[in-house]
């Protein structure tokens, strides 16, 4: 019990989370229900998966501002291979129909590309990655407008976006979406590479000094590029799955995507400065931002106002999270 | 009015898992220099972090000028009259040295209805300060092209300008040639004069003799005593501190040099100010000290044999192979390990445990299936070195930076044995360290030479090359100037070597 209270003291965030969707829930109707958590489990999945992407560069007190295009060069180009061959509004009428897991490989294919570029600009050009992912995000964009020439693609093959959405158990009582088991599968394959290998621990030692590293014989050059790498193999699949999630792509799609990541893992305690971040944090993270996201939905609040409460949550939250940093002092 | 200044009362402060501070008191004297003495991790630091409020104690009371007091933070500490130098000196560089000394608190004037920084007395005042600390520098100097003494005059003169009552010097000689220290000492003359209580914090004993009027010691977070300083003998204060008798400075060092495993051959920078043309061998189960005065380029020279900085030419050969050394890993994976000069910022990553930091370079060793590391191997890693070398630490996951410089020390030099190397680089490696755990990085060396390990040792100190040298070479602008067999080896004939600089 008192295990149990030392936790939720430490971790105010949970408590204001558990709190907020118990409130919710009371004087709402509907809210408990199995087609709220599917619709938050499907949300919080895609974001996850941008989020841990993010927070390998996170922690080696890098940052990737690509995110949100790649993740949007992705879905385009996962739209644009996945448009049925009997779609009258192909963009590309000469390409054959593909298969929608052939067409995943492409994309983290052009993921590890992107991502291989990012981290061997940072990694041995000392660019710092704030510049160097502010540039690649916009050469992005431009690939992005290009290969469209700024259509919407729509017309995918139903088995791409029947897959995507498709469920366990029965659409009234319990089911379960399969992006829930794409999400807790990605989050067990990063809690391995996180706190098991030795990529894992160089990029926490990285983060902590990178120097350091590099004298006690980590190829810091090499960790970072990976990093990038896997950094972009996850907003591949992450655009993917976007694209088939909304059943149509554009060249806009995953803007600020970026942001709302960084702001997730940094509510759920990855620390800027380097050296300090877990999985199951930034979970939570995200999770605070979707849940949110819901909850005012329920609530009738004006969606415009959403933007105004995210912002006072990313403060509040990290906010919450420092102060007790600061306390143990 | 007490005759005390100020006086810290039966303070206690803990930390999870530890108990830092235990009843300690401290009475400041105006006009004297108070020592305060104790080991790496006696808790001396945090005494003066309560007293500069950057930590609140758990208990006990400040008293100023007899009258009970709480100080809430560093800019409450000031206002009080109690000014701080930190051993780490944290200096604006991009700025002049004049807003460096007034930085928080400018001279302002009005114009109108409006405030604004009032430059002119800003730089007048600071020119007058500077005076005061005899430093005839242009206030408008930008404090990154100043040397380390330098800054520290700066921070000295900051403290002055606040007229300060109280002023703590935390470890001010660890980076000042002799000359400076001098200067230095001419400085805390003319404070004491003024009236200031200082506070003298160092592990250097002749210095700590010759200029303290009382030395206050402690030892593990306890208060020992406090005494008039020349009641005092060198040896008395180590027993203090460490609680026990230090027979012996230095261990017998009874290993047998072997034949020749490690030889350097020509080994030239790449930056033609840096070493050049040198060469020399190392021996099995030698300890090879390496003296030069600062600027001499021995850490230069030994980062770049390890990987760290670029060479033009030159080989190494280990065992007759000759090794290509383009990165630490390159000298890791034949063999070589380095413990480097700059604990903080080429040492220790701060945040992550001492689990983490001692098993980075090793992890190799603790894989399961060639993939998944086994936290069982390591943390048993963490508890071997811990009983080898008495690292004191609350437990494998405190982070290593909450844990004293001697053990941050220790678990550095744990995590280069993990390896197993054959060539052990240890550039200072008792630096900053107190003379209890010093004995014992000694008696690790001494083992480790006669286990076979070849040893190079860069040191400052001449007393500990001549102690534990079985060769010193010595360095000089860049250069090898000559060795010296360790038992021929004197202060003066280094000395001479070491100053042999090119006409």
């Amino acid at each position: 019990m008192k295990k149990v209270l030392n936790y939720l003291k430490s971790n105010p965030i949970v408590v204001m989370l558990v709190a907020v969707s118990l409130i919710v829930g009371l004087t709402t109707k509907n809210f408990f229900s199995w087609g709220t958590l599917s619709s938050l489990i499907s949300n919080t999945t895609i974001r996850f998966i941008i989020a841990l992407g993010v927070s390998g560069c996170l922690i080696t007190k890098g940052t990737d501002l690509s995110a949100g295009r790649q993740v949007g060069l992705a879905a385009c180009l996962s739209g644009i291979l996945v448009q049925a061959a009997d779609y009258s509004g192909r963009l590309y009428p000469k390409l054959p129909e593909m298969n929608m897991f052939v067409i995943l490989i492409v994309v983290i294919l052009v993921g590890i590309l992107i991502g291989f570029v990012n981290g061997f600009i940072i990694a041995k050009f000392k660019i710092p990655p704030f510049i160097t992912t502010l540039g690649t995000q916009t050469i992005i964009y431009g690939l992005c407008l290009i290969l469209t020439d700024a259509q919407p693609i729509g017309g995918f093959q139903k088995i791409y976006t029947s897959l995507i959405t498709g469920r366990i158990g029965s659409v009234k009582g319990f089911h379960l979406p399969y992006l829930f088991f794409v999400a807790i599968f990605f989050g067990l394959l990063f809690w391995f590479i996180y706190n098991k290998t030795r990529h894992g621990k160089y990029m926490y030692a990285i983060g902590g000094n990178e120097i350091a590293a590099e004298v006690s014989g980590v190829n810091t050059d090499k960790s970072i590029i990976l990093i990038y790498v896997t950094a972009g193999i996850m907003y591949a699949i992450a655009g993917w799955l976007l694209a088939a999630k909304s059943g149509g792509a554009s060249a806009g799609m995953g803007q600020g995507y970026e942001l709302e990541a960084i702001a997730g893992c940094t509510i759920g305690g990855v620390s800027t400065t380097g050296g300090i971040g877990t999985v199951p944090g930034v979970l939570i993270g995200v999770l605070v931002f979707e849940l949110l996201k819901i909850v005012l939905q329920f609530l009738g609040v004006n969606p415009y106002y959403n933007y105004i409460v995210q912002g006072l949550v990313i403060v509040v939250a990290v906010g919450l999270d420092i102060r007790k940093h600061i306390k143990k002092k | 009015m007490s005759e005390y200044v100020l006086e810290m009362r039966d303070v206690y402060k803990a930390f999870p898992g530890v108990v830092a501070l235990n009843k300690v008191q401290l009475k400041l004297k105006p006009g004297k220099v108070h020592a305060l003495m104790g080991e790496n991790g006696a808790g001396k630091s945090t005494l003066m972090k309560c007293m500069f409020g950057i930590y609140t104690m758990d208990e006990g009371e400040i008293l100023i000028d007899g009258v009970k007091t709480e100080i809430h933070n560093p800019s409450d500490a000031l206002k009080k009259g109690i000014a701080m130098v930190h051993q780490e000196l944290q200096p604006i560089p991009a700025r002049t040295i004049a807003e460096n000394i007034y930085l928080g608190r400018y001279p302002t004037k009005k114009i109108g209805p409006i405030t604004i920084v009032d430059h002119k007395k800003m730089y007048e005042d600071a020119a007058k300060v500077l005076k005061e600390v005899n430093m005839n520098f242009d206030p408008r100097t930008k404090v990154g092209d100043l040397s380390v003494s330098q800054m520290q005059s700066v921070e000295i003169a900051k403290a002055v300008s606040a007229n300060c009552r109280v002023l703590i010097l935390d470890e001010p000689t660890s980076s000042l040639t002799q000359h400076e220290v001098d200067a230095l000492f001419k400085i805390v003359e003319d404070l004491k004069s003024k009236g200031v209580a200082i506070v003298y914090i160092s592990h250097k004993m002749d210095e700590i003799l010759r200029i303290s009027d009382e030395v206050t010691i402690m030892r593990d977070g306890q208060y020992i005593g406090t005494w008039n300083a020349n009641e005092l003998t060198t040896d008395m204060i180590i027993s203090k501190m460490v609680g026990r008798e230090l027979t012996n400075l230095y261990p017998p060092t009874d290993n047998v040099p072997g034949e020749v495993v490690f030889e350097v051959e020509n080994f030239t920078s790449i930056n033609p100010k840096s070493f050049r043309n040198v060469s020399f061998n190392l021996r099995k189960g030698e300890i090879l000290g390496v003296a030069g005065l600062v600027g001499a380029q021995r850490t230069e020279l030994m980062e770049g044999l390890f990987g760290i900085r670029s060479k033009i030419s030159g080989t190494v050969k280990y065992k007759g192979k000759e090794l290509k050394i383009d990165r630490p890993k390159n000298a890791i994976d034949n063999g070589i390990a380095m413990l480097t000069e700059d604990r903080r910022g080429t040492g220790i990553m701060g945040v992550l445990s001492v689990a983490d930091n001692i098993s980075v370079a090793s992890l190799n060793q603790y894989l399961d299936f060639g993939i998944m590391l086994n936290d069982k191997k390591i943390e048993n890693l963490v508890k071997v070195n811990q009983e080898k070398m008495n690292i004191r630490t609350p437990s494998s996951k405190t982070p290593i930076a909450s844990l004293s410089g001697g053990n941050q020390q220790k678990v550095l030099v744990g995590r280069w044995l993990a390896n197993n190397p054959d060539v052990l680089i240890l550039d200072e490696p008792t630096r900053g360290i107190d003379v209890g755990a010093k004995y014992e990085i000694y008696c690790i060396i001494a083992d480790l030479a006669k286990e076979g390990k070849s040893i190079i040792m860069i040191s400052s100190e001449l007393g500990e090359l001549i102690g534990m040298s079985d060769r010193i070479m010595v360095m000089c602008d860049g250069r090898v100037t000559g060795f010296i067999d360790g038992k021929d080896a004197t202060q003066e004939n280094i000395m001479e070597l070491a100053t042999k600089f090119e006409s």
